[in-house]
């Protein structure tokens, strides 16, 4: 009966912690081999090159990424592309700067200081562009959304025809992991739709999986030096406690008192 | 406090100390004579005090870079998190660290419920504790509010609406809570200057807590009175300062594991959604250390009687000394206390579960069932039990931890109070 009811009241002082209890639907999303989870995940930087791919050939004529800058892509850390490379990739965007002397806004080729190119002016332009759906801003996204990684890989891969029963409006499509059910975005990826250059096939799995992983860089940017500071501070954290521990022991045994 | 006095042994040591007695406090911190039987349970006191300093130095670093306005709130967190020089590591200790709070002070709470704590002479002491812990309430909240994310938002929105509960005025204290017809700039000006003080009036009160615990001294596991100094009782210096060290090592492990393996966790998914006030979530719910309270403020139908019965959980608390009519502090000499303890806990437990719950069905009966025994607990079972509970014999001493025979003052007048009743 104790030890029943010491159980009863680990689980009860778990529950608060599970972030299921947050999530009222439930839903089992797809999920795959991240690299970046465990205490000593990293991220795969080819993934990350080919997410970065993904993402300007097909996502950002919809989603803007305001918090991340052409820089970043040579950080590390991250995609880690050469800061040649970096340079070239801003430098195929164009940026409005300005005013100028004569009070003028002008266009020029993007350099690393800047930040992403949005792909509408505004709010309000990007939603009447996409049937008063506004296609949320993709830098944090992976963090806004409560499956994380996962929910973002399943809805990628989550269309299908609705089933019977089900009516959709113009421009309103099914997808089975979307809260709801319906979603405004099309499906955007299909087999071979765009060509990895590094030889990876590009199936619908692959590029949600490399989009994905990009989109999970692009929220926490710092999440490997923040896997190897935590290995090494939590490391360094038993190795204290553990002298301390000893040198407790050592002066209390002065006194006749278990501590 | 102890008695003797104290002199410095240097010369310059007796000149500064006759014009400013600091080497008599550090004495008598180092020497402050505690009951040796202490166990794990005291050592968050030590923890709690670790959590302040914590919070409040990462909190003047982040206030450095955070930027308190409406439509540069959300990018200036995005802009610590990105650029700013390990600006991740000190929101991530910041955003955790108030969870780690509360989870000591939790701890350190339902001790003092265990061990009777809050008794005659430390009534004092309890009471500023509960006024620190409504304080880091409004300063936890107020500082949820800061990211200006969804939940940040609608989390204003809906406690402050309470107060338009109050009647007659209660429209007028919410506009002037907000500074406007909605929870907007002014709002979120006037919370982050509000966060930025609560810590310190917090640190205030936290030593007002300790110097009125240096004058009876600590309770204990037995829950008798010690006499001090005594074999009872061993120096702060060094053998507390070692086995807090100890345990805030253990807890710093749990710490860091949360700041550098799950940072988000324990935060909710729609705050990193800047604030929108023309889109509500699916679901408004408060940080997991405050979801008891939200839980019993939602099983009342009433929206005023609500806001009363949630006000009432935390201030029933300040009475718990006079509500407890027990002469015996330890819970370990009370066996049907000590069985209602457990039933309590399991309680909160549970509240805190349906809180994070839409309020419908089954979770709503089970969140008045819960408010309903809360209440009992500390209201009718309390009370009855000081009279109708047979105690157990207490020991003299605390080296003298032999069972038999008490000649406690304390327990013999329990159980002939015991007799009257019969």
């Amino acid at each position: 009966m104790k030890k029943f009811l010491k159980l009863f009241f680990y689980i009860l002082f778990l529950i608060p912690f599970l972030p299921q209890v947050y999530a009222a639907e439930k839903v089992e999303y797809l999920t795959t081999d991240w690299s970046f989870k465990g205490l000593f995940g990293k991220f795969d930087r080819s993934a990350l090159q080919r997410g970065y791919h993904v993402y300007t050939e097909v996502c950002s004529s919809c989603h803007s990424m305001k918090y991340l800058s052409y820089r970043n892509l040579a950080q590390e850390g991250g995609p880690e592309f050469t800061e040649a490379e970096a340079k070239a990739i801003a430098a195929s965007f164009e940026v409005t700067d300005g005013p100028n002397s004569d009070g003028e806004m002008f266009t020029r080729p993007g350099k690393l200081s800047d930040k992403f190119v949005m792909p509408y002016e505004n709010v309000k332009a990007a939603q009447a562009a996409n049937g008063g759906a506004y296609p949320p801003d993709m830098s944090v996204l992976v963090k806004a959304r409560g499956g994380g990684v996962d929910y973002i890989y399943s809805l990628l891969q989550g269309y299908e025809d609705p089933p019977a029963g089900v009516t959709l409006d113009d421009g309103v499509y099914y997808n089975k992991y979307m809260y709801g059910n319906k979603i405004k975005m099309a499906n955007q990826l299909s087999d071979g739709l765009i060509e990895y250059s590094d030889g990876t096939k590009a199936t619908v799995e692959q590029m949600s999986k490399d989009v994905t992983t990009f989109l999970m860089w692009a929220a926490e940017p710092h999440l490997e030096s923040r896997h190897k500071m935590g290995f090494k501070a939590i490391v360094y954290l038993i190795i204290l406690t553990i002298l301390v521990y000893f040198s407790m022991k050592r002066i209390w045994s002065r006194i006749e008192t278990k501590v | 406090m102890s008695d003797h006095e104290y002199t410095p042994k240097s010369n310059f040591g007796k000149w500064f100390n006759d014009r400013l007695p600091l080497l008599t406090l550090a004495n008598h911190l180092t020497d402050y004579p505690t009951p040796k039987n202490l166990n794990y349970w005291w050592t968050f006191g030590g923890i709690l005090t670790f959590c302040l300093v914590t919070q409040i130095v990462t909190g003047l670093v982040l206030a450095m870079h955070y930027i308190a306005h409406a439509d540069m709130a959300f990018d200036s967190v995005e802009h610590i998190m990105r650029d700013v020089n390990y600006g991740w590591l000190i929101r991530y200790i910041h955003a955790n660290g108030a969870s780690m709070f509360f989870l000591a002070v939790y701890i350190h709470i339902f001790r003092s419920l265990f061990y009777g704590s809050y008794k005659a002479p430390r009534e004092i002491i309890w009471i500023i504790g509960i006024i620190i812990y409504l304080l880091m309430m409004a300063a936890a909240f107020m500082g949820y509010v800061l990211p200006w994310g969804q939940m940040s938002f609608w989390g204003a929105t809906v406690i402050t609406n309470l107060f338009s509960a109050i009647p007659l005025v209660g429209e007028g204290i919410v506009t002037w809570l907000w500074g406007g017809y909605s929870v907007d700039n002014p709002t979120l000006t006037r919370f982050f200057t509000l966060h930025y003080l609560i810590p310190f009036l917090i640190l205030g009160l936290v030593v007002l807590h300790i110097w009125a615990l240096h004058v009876p001294g600590n309770n204990n596991p037995i829950g008798i009175d010690v006499k001090k100094p005594s074999k009872d009782t061993v120096p702060f210096h060094p053998y507390i300062v070692i086995k807090d060290a100890f345990a805030l090592l253990m807890f710093m492990i749990v710490f860091a594991f949360f700041v550098f393996y799950t940072p988000n966790i324990l935060g909710h998914a729609d705050n990193y959604i800047e604030a929108n006030p023309l889109v509500t979530p699916a679901h408004i719910v408060p940080e997991w250390y405050l979801l008891p309270f939200y839980a019993i403020l939602r099983s009342v139908p009433d929206k005023l009687l609500g806001v009363i019965a949630m006000l009432s959980a935390i201030f029933i608390l300040a009475a718990l000394p006079w509500l407890d009519t027990s002469k015996i502090r330890s819970a370990v000499f009370r066996p049907i206390y000590r069985q209602f303890y457990w039933i309590l806990v399991a309680d909160v437990l549970i509240l805190g579960y349906v809180g994070a719950m839409p309020a419908e069905g089954l979770y709503l009966l089970i969140a008045r069932v819960a408010t309903a025994y809360y209440f009992l607990h500390f209201l009718v079972i309390l009370p009855i039990l000081g009279f109708k509970e047979r105690t157990l014999p207490i020991p003299l001493s605390i080296t003298e931890p032999v069972l038999g025979g008490s000649s406690n003052l304390a327990a013999v007048r329990d159980d002939s109070r015991l007799e009257k009743l019969k």
